[in-house]
């Protein structure tokens, strides 16, 4: 445990606190562009670096992960989990530590002394660890970001809509992977309950590619819809998908699937008994 | 020519193998059904690596041969290997939950199909696909 190595450091600095904190200030607000107010900058900088400097003050060492370092080290991560939640880049994040370098070196052209200057190449090192730990926690805040972002995505990408009185229309856009397949599954199966419908139409107009496990994945929710005595057809298979289909040899059996949704819905409007006119038939052509 | 290769470790991966082989297809002015076609035997492969190679990688590069230009893709894994071709090939088996259409099927979708594999040793696929 290397004892006291920052005691100069730590002395000087509290007692320029107030200059070395506008100093600080001063640079991190000009990176920030006024994105947040100077004020909120002020705080958590002045809260930062009482906690640091007292820490440096009772003998902490190099290691951030040290016990004396506890508190600075949930402050930083809090900062930069908010900055990462507000929008802010690595560089701009990280810059909140890094400029403490710069403020403190130029406290130390003024007031420093030789001693000063030996602990700050440790000091330099320090604070460089601590730039990383805030990088770190920002990289894994936005990580949250995007996660929670696709689970919205997954509901939100999969609506079951009532087109017809009887008849529910499912448009599937972008990639079928498993997870998304069972929300699709469920989803609609539940709707096909709720709204008492016996036909649904699955259009895949917005499916970049049909291979087996999409086709897998269609095939099991048309069973799973039968069982519940309800009849899928399948629609929007544009030309050089049915192609593709033949090729890789998948059969959809009796199923019954339509090139466009128009025609798929006259299909099926005609299964609910409704004889569909002249007009209806023609539509969209 | 560009060559670029991906990890294939998880499916988020298969899906970025899918996008990169579509922008490469574009480029080597593959028709619409020549892309599609492609596209998903190259999802079919690289999702044989996933499930089945336990992981590996993919290769996509644009290639020409005189005047005609195509799309070429390899699939590595280190995976335990296939022990009967014929077999794997044959519509309708499988060894996992598949339709068992996987890897015929990709067959079918491109102009030139090499496995090589023994067991043990892992599986390369190579597939080729030529613009008309």
């Amino acid at each position: 445990m290397e004892a006291g190595i920052f005691t100069r450091i730590a002395q000087l600095c509290r007692a320029r606190e107030e200059r070395l904190s506008e100093r600080w200030r001063a640079l991190v607000s000009a990176s920030l562009g006024g994105r947040v107010p100077e004020t909120q900058v002020d705080k958590e900088q002045r809260e930062i670096l009482d906690v640091l400097l007292t820490a440096l003050a009772l003998g902490a060492g190099r290691d951030i992960e040290a016990e004396p370092y506890a508190e600075l080290r949930a402050l930083l991560m809090e900062l930069s989990r908010s900055r990462a939640q507000q929008g802010f880049s690595p560089r701009e994040t990280a810059i909140s530590v890094f400029a403490l370098k710069g403020a403190v070196l130029d406290v130390f052209d003024q007031d420093g002394d030789a001693e000063a200057f030996r602990e700050f190449v440790a000091f330099s090192q320090l604070i460089d660890e601590l730039a990383l730990l805030t990088f770190e926690t920002y990289a894994r805040a936005r990580e949250e970001v995007i996660s929670s972002q696709a689970e919205q995505l997954l509901e939100l990408a999969t609506p079951v809509v009532k087109v017809w009185d009887g008849v529910l229309a499912l448009p599937l856009v972008g990639t079928l992977g498993s997870a998304r397949a069972q929300v699709v599954m469920e989803k609609l199966l539940q709707t096909l309950v709720d709204t008492g419908s016996e036909h649904a139409i699955i259009d895949i107009t917005g499916v970049p590619a049909v291979d087996t496990q999409v086709a897998q994945h269609l095939l099991k929710t048309v069973m799973a819809a039968r069982l519940m005595g309800a009849e899928c057809i399948i629609s929007g298979i544009r030309p050089q998908i049915a192609q593709t289909i033949v090729a890789l040899g998948i059969e959809f059996g009796d199923i019954a699937t339509k090139g466009t949704l128009a025609d798929a819905l006259v299909l099926a409007i005609s299964r609910t008994g409704v004889s569909v006119g002249g007009d209806l038939t023609k539509r969209g052509r | 020519m560009t060559r670029r290769e991906l990890p294939i470790n998880d499916d988020g991966d298969v899906v970025r193998v899918r996008q990169l082989v579509r922008s490469v297809a574009v480029d080597a002015r593959l028709s619409l059904v020549e892309q599609t076609k492609l596209v998903t035997a190259a999802s079919e492969l690289a999702r044989n690596t996933l499930t089945y190679g336990g992981g590996g990688a993919a290769t996509v590069e644009h290639i020409t041969n005189g005047t005609k230009s195509g799309v070429r893709a390899i699939f590595r894994d280190k995976g335990p290997g296939i022990a009967d071709l014929d077999l794997a090939l044959t519509d309708g088996y499988t060894s996992g939950k598949g339709l068992g259409l996987g890897l015929g099927g990709a067959r079918r979708l491109v102009d030139e199909f090499s496995v090589e594999s023994s067991p043990g040793s892992g599986t390369t696929v190579t597939v080729t696909k030529w613009a008309r």
